[in-house]
């Protein structure tokens, strides 16, 4: 589990300026249907840590990260599903090594990532 | 996700409430549990509490079933009264630790711009400026000015406030004076025991570098050990304080 040693808001989350659950709020006000990806589990070197946040639309429009682009893809479409039928998954990846030297990280992880629909 | 629950946690967050977003997995009705909401009787009770005082999220696994706890904490942030020496060496000192700084004195020779170009400052009185910073719970107030006409309103301001860590700059003998000071401006005995004087851990600290690492000492440990989950009444004052006296509660002001 990743502790933010700062003990600020959910570590790691936003990119500084984008506040992914604000920009949830924003697209829900603006009528378009929403999913919500969340980082619930990591072991290993994982990308991001656990809270990280993705907002996704119908159309696969999206904002914020779970994994640094790893694995962002396999998320977006199922997120698209979420929002089709109402039902939240309960996802599981492996993080290649490969993958995450590209990231930066000299070994892989898992992560669990919560997709569920907003509204 | 019920959209009404993301726009309250948006606003207690914007508010700088500490807020746990609770779903049991793999997926259904999340709830919101609050820094200062009553926990008694919830299931999860010590767990979301020490999750909401860890600034820390993750997966909690009870009777066989899974719930993921998300914590949304404000950043800890310390407001210094006094633009001196010792808030100069604080600035650094804080950015190490990952807290904000604030510092704040009407005195014009002190709070220059020059003096403070890494941090923000506010060159007025604390009666002007600290209650619109809004001190919370995850606020740490230090007063080192040595002069009690700034240093007590913002003391017994922050501790109305609930400021998790109030200290004071000055000699045992100079915090006596004080404490009487304090108790006439309406703080109970609990209150005034509850200022860090002499200021920072007893490291034997002699330069302003070092009762500035003493005094980030004391503030993390008052920040990591604070008290979770058993907080007094929303609403009701720590201390009774008459309208209008020193600090009081402004009308309306969140808890």
């Amino acid at each position: 589990m990743q502790i933010d040693a700062t003990g600020t808001d959910v570590p790691g989350t936003d990119v500084p300026g984008t506040d992914v659950l604000g920009v949830a709020e924003r697209w829900i006000a603006a009528g378009r249907p929403v999913a919500l990806a969340t980082v619930v589990e990591t072991w290993g070197s994982a990308p991001r840590p656990v809270g990280s946040h993705l907002v996704i639309d119908g159309e696969g429009a999206f904002e914020g990260s779970v994994s640094g682009g790893c694995v962002e893809g396999a998320v977006i479409a199922e997120a698209v599903e979420v929002i089709a039928d109402g039902a939240p998954r309960l996802l599981e990846f492996g993080v290649a090594d490969e993958t995450a030297w590209r990231v930066g990280l000299s070994c892989g992880g898992r992560i669990r990532v919560l997709v569920e629909r907003v509204g | 996700m019920d959209a009404r629950l993301l726009a309250d946690l948006n606003a207690r967050r914007h508010a700088r409430q500490a807020v746990a977003v609770v779903t049991p997995l793999p997926g259904g009705e999340t709830r919101l549990v609050g820094d200062g909401d009553d926990l008694a009787g919830d299931p999860l009770a010590v767990e979301i509490a020490a999750a909401l005082r860890a600034g820390r999220s993750g997966i909690v696994a009870k009777d066989g079933a899974e719930t993921f706890i998300n914590v949304h904490v404000p950043a800890p942030r310390i407001v210094a009264i006094g633009a001196v020496h010792i808030s100069q060496a604080l600035i650094p000192v804080a950015a190490a630790a990952g807290y904000d700084l604030i510092v704040v004195d009407p005195r014009t020779a002190f709070a220059t711009p020059e003096r403070f170009a890494a941090t923000t400052l506010l060159a007025d009185w604390p009666e002007a400026v600290l209650p619109g910073l809004g001190i919370d719970r995850y606020t740490a107030l230090a007063a080192v000015t040595h002069d009690p006409k700034i240093d007590d309103w913002a003391i017994v301001h922050a501790i109305r406030r609930d400021a998790f860590y109030v200290g004071a700059l000055g000699s045992r003998k100079t915090h006596a004076k004080r404490r009487e000071r304090l108790l006439s401006a309406g703080l109970t005995e609990a209150d005034v025991e509850g200022i860090h004087a002499p200021i920072g851990i007893d490291i034997g600290a002699a330069s302003p570098g070092e009762i500035a690492v003493a005094v980030m000492a004391e503030v993390i440990e008052a920040f990591r050990r604070r008290p979770i989950g058993a907080p007094r009444s929303p609403g009701a004052p720590r201390s009774p304080g008459a309208p209008g006296s020193i600090g009081s509660r402004p009308p309306g002001a969140p808890s």
